[in-house]
């Protein structure tokens, strides 16, 4: 069908080029511990992230440059709202929510660099995140309250009739959580950047590229934005549930 | 599908070798094409659960290294960095509190340092005044007694000069009484003349 379009108009359209999985060295089958383009940009977001949360605030500088303050900016929020969401005993988790934060708010980031390979576009990637925080999560819940960790999915302040109906709802809404929540970033990351590679596919008509090349542009301002506030949306979730599982009361 | 793209591999392949090409071998490479055309087929990558353990793999890599760079160095750096921050701003404003006292406390020990001193010097004026006042009372009572003294002299003396003058007196118009009757060729009765003239003094005195 791709290969129909390209013959009678020119265009070519990949768009989903960009989101293979190839072996950096050769061009065999991809097992699982082959480095791959996946291990390529996990270890520059990684390499990237020490950059700036170590080497930035390796002076700890009581008037900070710029990159401690931005370190110090992303510490603040993530910290501030992990308090405010999950309280004061969330504050424990910070460092693995902040992991989580960072890493998605870097893929994010760096696989909008043109040629990049934005890994949280995987639901693979995206999956095993959301079920950690769901495991985990779960996990802190029973842990921490033991049965009455279930008084998250019976809701006394509704009518004695409803509970066991509102009880399934709950449980249904409770085991969704992960698929939404790994979906909504993946799916945010593969349409942006699917729509560019559209745009940009376009450009190949003389007249049509300034206008391609304008919604290329406005389109990235836009997937900046979705990329800072997808990697929000999921920190603030994971704190959300993180609530959920220390104080399940309603 | 895949009739579909092992159609348009064939076109595609084709095209390419040409019209020339022999009809087996462009078969065989339609076949090759065809299958790695199958291998990365058109749909989403994300669903091709092959690369799921390799992805899998190496981001739970990444993360535990993530996790251990983050919780180990950074983020008790940024924390210890911020409370620093924290710890000097309120010591600041704890010293500036300080001085800000320290400054009033002066202020007060100034204003009363100076009430003091006024207080002082109202004494130190108002003793001296007294003093003054004293020595002037002293120094108005002897200049009072002096002159007091003086006056009792001075009355003193007036009155020896007048009694002495009233004696004077009184001889000289003695003699001149007795001379006078002994010229009249009286008998001069030195008492009787006495009692005449000291009668008249009596009254000339009166």
């Amino acid at each position: 069908m791709a290969s129909d379009t390209e013959k009678e108009t020119g265009l070519v359209f990949h768009p989903m080029q960009q989101f293979e999985v190839s072996p950096l060295f050769g061009d065999g089958p991809v097992h699982w511990y082959t480095p791959t383009n996946v291990t390529l940009w996990m270890a520059i977001a990684v390499l990237a992230i020490t950059a700036l949360m170590v080497l930035g605030t390796r002076g700890r500088a009581i008037v900070p440059n710029r990159l401690q303050s931005v370190a110090e900016l992303a510490y603040g929020m993530i910290h501030k709202m992990v308090e405010d969401v999950a309280g004061k005993d969330g504050l424990k988790y910070f460092p693995y929510i902040m992991t989580l934060f960072m890493f998605i708010v870097f893929g994010n980031m760096l696989g909008l660099l043109p040629k990049s390979f934005t890994v949280t576009s995987h639901v693979a990637v995206t999956g095993v995140l959301a079920l950690a925080v769901f495991i985990s999560v779960t996990t802190i819940g029973f842990l921490k309250n033991g049965t009455a960790f279930l008084g998250l999915f019976w809701v006394t302040s509704a009518p004695l009739v409803l509970r066991p109906v509102l009880a399934l709802i709950e449980l249904i809404s409770y085991f969704v959580r992960p698929v939404s929540h790994s979906v909504r970033l993946a799916g945010n990351m593969m349409a942006g950047h699917a729509v560019i590679k559209v745009f940009a596919g376009f450009s190949a008509i003389a007249v049509i590229s300034p206008l391609s090349i304008l919604a290329v542009t406005a389109m990235f301002g836009l997937e900046l934005l979705v990329a800072f506030i997808q990697a929000y949306v999921f920190t603030i979730l994971t704190c959300v549930y993180l609530k959920d599982a220390l104080h399940p009361s309603h | 599908m895949i009739s579909l793209l092992q159609e348009a591999a064939t076109t595609v392949v084709e095209q390419s070798q040409g019209a020339a090409a022999a009809s087996e071998h462009g078969g065989a490479t339609a076949q090759a094409a065809a299958a790695a055309g199958e291998a990365s087929a058109p749909g989403m990558p994300q669903l091709n659960f092959d690369t799921f353990p390799n992805q899998i793999f190496w981001l739970a890599i990444s993360l535990v290294v993530l996790y251990w760079v983050l919780s180990k160095i950074a983020l008790p750096r940024i924390a210890a960095v911020i409370s620093d921050r924290q710890g000097a701003i309120t010591g600041d404003l704890m010293a500036a509190e300080e001085f800000k006292q320290r400054a009033k406390d002066a202020e007060a020990a100034y204003d009363k340092a100076l009430a003091e001193a006024r207080g002082e010097a109202g004494k130190i004026v108002a003793a001296n005044r007294a003093e003054i006042q004293k020595e002037l009372d002293a120094a108005i009572a002897h200049a009072d007694a002096e002159i007091a003294a003086r006056v009792s002299e001075s009355e003193k003396r007036i009155r020896e000069i007048r009694d002495s003058a009233q004696a004077d007196a009184r001889q000289v118009a003695r003699e001149v009484t007795a001379q006078l009757v002994e010229t009249f060729g009286g008998q001069v009765d030195q008492g009787a003349v006495d009692q005449a003239v000291d009668n008249r003094m009596e009254r000339a005195l009166q």
